[in-house]
């Protein structure tokens, strides 16, 4: 079976939203994998971050709204300052947990934080992560 | 030139030893740091999506506001600030409509943004206006022996346009070092993220990271390292508590803002205060090497 890529059979409104928010085109990446192979944090991942991509390419977007991944990118940036294709994939990675926030709530739940973590986490870390991972 | 100083919430708090040994550098070299009124939050961290200006509120609050206190630049110490303000500024400036837009929220100001303030960092002052000459003219107490790793992070080099050195290879923080006296050493894992705020839901990751990042510096001969980035001190020094706990063999190394070294070789007496926001004590480290 021959599965021929184009933007009008693979694009969907939710790869629409995804490059609206971002501003990038996710159709650009051509799966080098320099983004996963700079990327710190992939141990902690469900896919690395080229596989997002590609899952992205593809439509599947359930599947990336779904994963550990998008939570675990720290937004570093190494990926979207060594993109040969200068895509900034950490771009695309805050749309997608930004349409997570909006649709569905975020993965940190302010409620959930002991006191004695109140007291000792500077508020550098608590306002960076309320920031990224609350809706 | 009006100098401004922006610090920002941790500087106040968890950092007070980077704020307050910032000041007294500076007021050696001459230039003191005088802080802006009304400064707030500036987000911690940029957004990156389009089309959530709330999001950029915070920042452009702070720099109109610098802007109508006759500021031509913010000094920021924390790169987080540094990182957050610069990009919010260039995101807004460059969109007619953005700028509009957030101006709708500017009525409690005294006039719209214009984005007439430059956002500096502190270590770039130090290298392109004091210059690392006049700096090691005021060495007193050279860093003799100290082999120090430099840990950039990510924020003060990316993303690139805003770099404030080489965003792959930079060097300023080991020049620094060395004018300073001191061996400032290159380690592999210096341009490496800490995990910054997945300290709070993924403590794992930040405290691999802090083990990886340290035995990196390690491995390259340091014996302590310095950054400016106030989350990055909390994960690579306050989660050396759990590294160690984890990582039965990790042995722990202290962690430095840069000016709290500088302070050192100017012959600042070392504030007992100071060693309370460390969690690795620095002060054996520091005996050891005779500068207190």
């Amino acid at each position: 079976m021959t599965l021929k890529i184009t933007r009008e059979n693979i694009k969907n409104s939710l790869v629409d939203k995804i490059e609206d928010i971002s501003g990038q085109n996710v159709f650009d990446c051509y799966q080098c994998g320099i983004c996963s192979s700079g990327c710190p944090v992939t141990d902690y991942m469900d896919f690395p971050p080229n596989q997002v991509m590609r899952l992205v390419q593809f439509g599947c977007v359930d599947e990336i709204l779904n994963s550990k991944t998008i939570w675990i990118c720290s937004t570093c940036l190494q990926c979207s300052t060594r993109c040969p294709k200068g895509i900034e994939v950490a771009k695309v990675m805050e749309a997608l947990r930004t349409i997570n926030l909006r649709q569905r709530g975020g993965t940190l739940n302010p409620d959930d934080l002991k006191s004695k973590e109140l007291k000792d986490l500077p508020q550098i870390a608590l306002v960076s992560a309320f920031r990224k991972l609350t809706g | 030139m009006k100098s401004g100083y922006f610090p920002g919430c941790t500087l106040k708090t968890n950092a007070k030893n980077f704020e307050d040994s910032a000041m007294q550098i500076m007021e050696i070299l001459g230039q003191p740091l005088e802080e802006m009124a009304n400064w707030i939050c500036c987000g911690t961290v940029f957004s990156m999506t389009t089309d959530d200006l709330m999001l950029q509120l915070s920042s452009i609050r702070n720099l109109l506001r610098a802007e109508n206190q006759g500021y031509d630049e913010l000094v920021a110490l924390c790169s987080m600030c540094y990182n957050t303000l610069k990009r919010a500024k260039e995101f807004i400036l460059n969109d007619e409509e953005n700028l509009r837009k957030v101006n709708d929220f500017m009525y409690k100001e005294e006039s719209t943004f214009k984005g007439t303030t430059d956002v500096v960092h502190l270590l770039s002052i130090l290298k392109d206006r004091i210059t690392f000459d006049e700096i090691q003219k005021k060495v007193t107490k050279p860093l003799k022996d100290l082999k120090i790793g430099a840990y950039y992070g990510c924020l003060l080099l990316r993303p690139k346009e805003l770099a404030i050195d080489d965003f792959e290879d930079p060097s300023i923080m080991e020049e620094l070092v060395d004018t300073l006296g001191g061996d400032g050493i290159v380690f592999p894992y210096r341009l490496e993220c800490c995990g910054a705020y997945q300290t709070i839901i993924e403590k794992d990751v930040t405290i691999k990271r802090t083990y990886e990042i340290i035995n990196s510096a390690r491995e390259a001969g340091c014996e302590a390292l310095i950054t400016s980035c106030p989350l990055c001190a909390f994960n690579l020094d306050q989660r050396q508590k759990e590294t160690s706990e984890e990582f039965l063999e990790f042995s722990t190394m202290p962690v430095f803002y840069f000016t709290e070294l500088m302070a050192l070789a100017f012959g600042i007496k070392w504030n007992k205060d100071w060693t309370k926001l460390h969690y690795v004590n620095p002060e054996p480290f520091l005996k050891k090497k005779g500068l207190i």
